[in-house]
């Protein structure tokens, strides 16, 4: 193995990428903007649609209710509720996102409050609707309002006070730092965008470095060289490795300088999003570290099968496939770290990256995916340092 | 010098199972001589060439080039032949300087020699002007004088050609014969595979005439002629290939 010649291809190559739009763009322009748009182009949206919809006065109608007009009187002064007609296809209406919900007062209501035999009533609503739900949860407060006002009522007929019913109030305090909850609620989320992020930076230096160049012939020229098989492999791994860690610390450096960044400049929209650790966020990069050395290696590895260009694409695509899936089980809640799952590669790294961001560092658990990631990825650089060696593969016709 | 004994070479093909692309192929080139290989289109003149660069592993037989075997040595001997194909390419995001500067160091050239070859190069092919464009813009001549100077820049003393005119105008081809012949008188070792007969007949001091893997025949172009009794060289190859071995 000779350094030099490693060097010497990997810096051509390098060259060669970043005069490449397309590697540009893969490399460094999508990993530095992807999560400032995440963080503030989503966050804003999101934080638009739900203020929107928490100013929204939801239109509601009373299905009954003809003996109860105490009650429906009640309603329609209610500030919080805009009270309508009930057409006759009113379900149509709630589920055509025309009324955002229904509520039905049966007979003998108003009657049954004074007797304490009221019958139930029953809310109708958009089940996921998220204006919908707004209507159905103004329409339970009221009640539940009217409920307790009935109750201290017919305590203070009884001449009792009204603390009977309420003998006790009670609340929640958070005592965790809001890194731990950051780290709780979204920790799933940044690795799985880093190491999505860490794939696709792989991806179009490896496609471009194997089957682009035998679909352009400069393989066979490169191959004219006395440089070893195995030191153009090294060297033009190395590239595929450089772009996958420019995905990732690009992506890792651009988070950090939006929040920062954003936390200057629009603090009610910073507030609202989840803190994190810096030093979880590094633990995250250096476990991230082996995952990207397996990513470049097996893209190298499959790509160099290809002829073409499109071919490796047709390849690597179902690839994308293996590596958001265990990432995604990793955001499910429930799922927590053992010894088995430990060993899955890519999954064993969400987890363990939402632990370390919640900071919680089971070192023997790091350890080991660190050390299982690394074999994994040494595996893999073997394979294609293998496949560069056969003429099968290289001169696939 | 080159010096191959029964080289052979089986690819094994799910459908059409063992071709023997090369098949106990011997010849020998000594410096300052040119041998075209000359066969149709799948004879296995591009597979014979990629053997002695060492591109491909022979299956059988043994060959050794500049002194070195291109079984147990194949790095040495990549590094004293300079192999132009149709096939080998230039990097079209690198300047042609770029690109001959990329072989020199693979070669292990220092950069100054690196600096001084490729002036020399530049100003015997007239290549000056556009020394510092990408390759990408460039027009088929200037490729071509490109990937000479990259086969150059580490003086070989082996040169393999293998078709390097398929697909260039007659002036392109004409440079590239010229340079051919430039390598002979240089004292260089020349192999070069063709399907065009004239270029055989200008260039070539032997000929070895390759068909269904296997050298039939093998002379000067004038004994070719004389031994099938045709008047030139192009009936003497249909002769040969058509009609199997001449005596």
């Amino acid at each position: 193995m000779s350094w030099r010649d490693i060097f010497t291809v990997y810096r051509k190559e390098l060259k060669d990428m970043l005069r490449d739009r397309r590697a540009l763009l893969s490399m460094i322009i999508i990993p530095t903007f992807v999560m400032p748009l995440l963080t503030f182009g989503v966050g804003k949206v999101a934080l638009r649609v739900t203020a929107k919809v928490r100013e929204e006065i939801p239109t509601v109608v009373i299905l009954g209710g003809e003996d109860s007009p105490g009650v429906v009187a009640e309603l329609k002064q209610s500030p919080r509720l805009r009270v309508g007609v009930a057409p006759d296809d009113w379900k149509q209406q709630i589920a055509d996102k025309k009324i955002r919900a229904a509520v039905r007062l049966p007979a003998g209501f108003e009657a049954g409050l004074r007797t304490g035999l009221a019958p139930p009533v029953v809310f109708y609503h958009y089940e996921g609707e998220l204006r919908s739900q707004r209507g159905l949860q103004e329409l339970e407060d009221f009640f539940r309002a009217l409920r307790e006002r009935t109750v201290v009522a017919r305590l203070g007929d009884h001449g009792l006070p009204a603390t009977l019913a309420q003998p006790f109030e009670f609340h929640g305090e958070n005592v965790a730092p809001p890194e731990k909850v950051g780290g709780n609620l979204a920790g799933g989320f940044i690795p799985y965008v880093i190491l999505l992020l860490c794939f696709t930076g792989a991806m179009y230096p490896a496609l471009d470095l194997t089957a682009g160049e035998k679909e352009r012939g400069t393989m066979e020229t490169l191959l004219c060289s006395p440089v070893a098989r195995g030191d153009i492999v090294l060297g033009k791994f190395l590239m595929v490795l450089t772009g996958s860690l420019a995905a990732m610390i690009l992506s890792a450096t651009s988070m950090g300088l939006s929040l920062a960044i954003g936390r200057a400049l629009a603090p009610g929209l910073v507030s609202t999003l989840p803190r994190f650790s810096p030093v979880g966020i590094l633990g995250v990069i250096g476990l991230t570290l082996p995952v990207a050395v397996l990513f470049s290696a097996v893209l190298f590895t499959v790509a160099l099968f290809a002829k073409s260009f499109k071919e490796a694409q047709s390849y690597v695509s179902p690839l994308m496939i293996i590596v958001v899936l265990p990432a995604v089980i990793g955001m499910l809640p429930g799922i927590d770290l053992n010894a088995r799952l430990a060993l899955v590669p890519v999954l064993n790294i969400s987890l363990a990256c939402r632990e370390m961001l919640s900071g919680v560092w089971h070192w023997p658990w790091l350890a080991l995916i660190f050390g299982s990631t690394c074999a994994y990825a040494a595996i893999a650089l073997a394979l294609a340092v293998r496949m560069f060696k056969r003429e099968d593969v290289l001169f696939r016709t | 010098m080159i010096e191959a004994r029964s080289l052979t070479k089986v690819f094994r093909d799910r459908k059409r199972g063992e071709i023997r692309a090369v098949d106990g192929v011997s010849l020998r080139v000594e410096p300052g001589r040119i041998y075209g290989l000359l066969g149709a289109n799948g004879a296995g003149k591009t597979t014979a060439l990629r053997l002695l660069a060492t591109l491909l592993r022979p299956s059988g037989g043994s060959a050794t080039v500049a002194g070195y075997d291109i079984a147990a040595a194949p790095e040495r001997v990549r590094a004293h032949v300079g192999f132009l194909a149709s096939s080998t390419a230039l990097y079209g995001r690198l300047t042609a300087r770029e690109m001959i500067a990329y072989f020199g160091r693979l070669h292990g050239l220092a950069d100054a020699t690196i600096a001084a070859r490729t002036a020399r190069l530049a100003g015997e092919l007239d290549m000056d002007e556009f020394l510092d464009r990408r390759c990408e813009k460039f027009s088929t001549g200037m490729k071509q004088k490109t990937s000479i100077a990259r086969t150059l820049i580490h003086d070989p003393a082996v040169m393999i050609f293998d078709e390097p005119t398929l697909g260039l105008d007659v002036m392109s081809a004409r440079a590239i014969v010229r340079f051919v012949r430039d390598c002979r008188d240089r004292g260089k070792t020349v192999i070069y595979s063709t399907h065009a007969m004239g270029e055989v007949e200008k260039l070539c001091d032997t000929v070895g005439i390759i068909h269904g893997g296997r050298l039939l025949a093998e002379g000067t172009p004038g004994a070719l002629r004389e031994r099938t009794g045709t008047l030139d060289l192009e009936d003497a190859f249909v002769k040969i290939a058509g009609g199997g071995a001449v005596p």
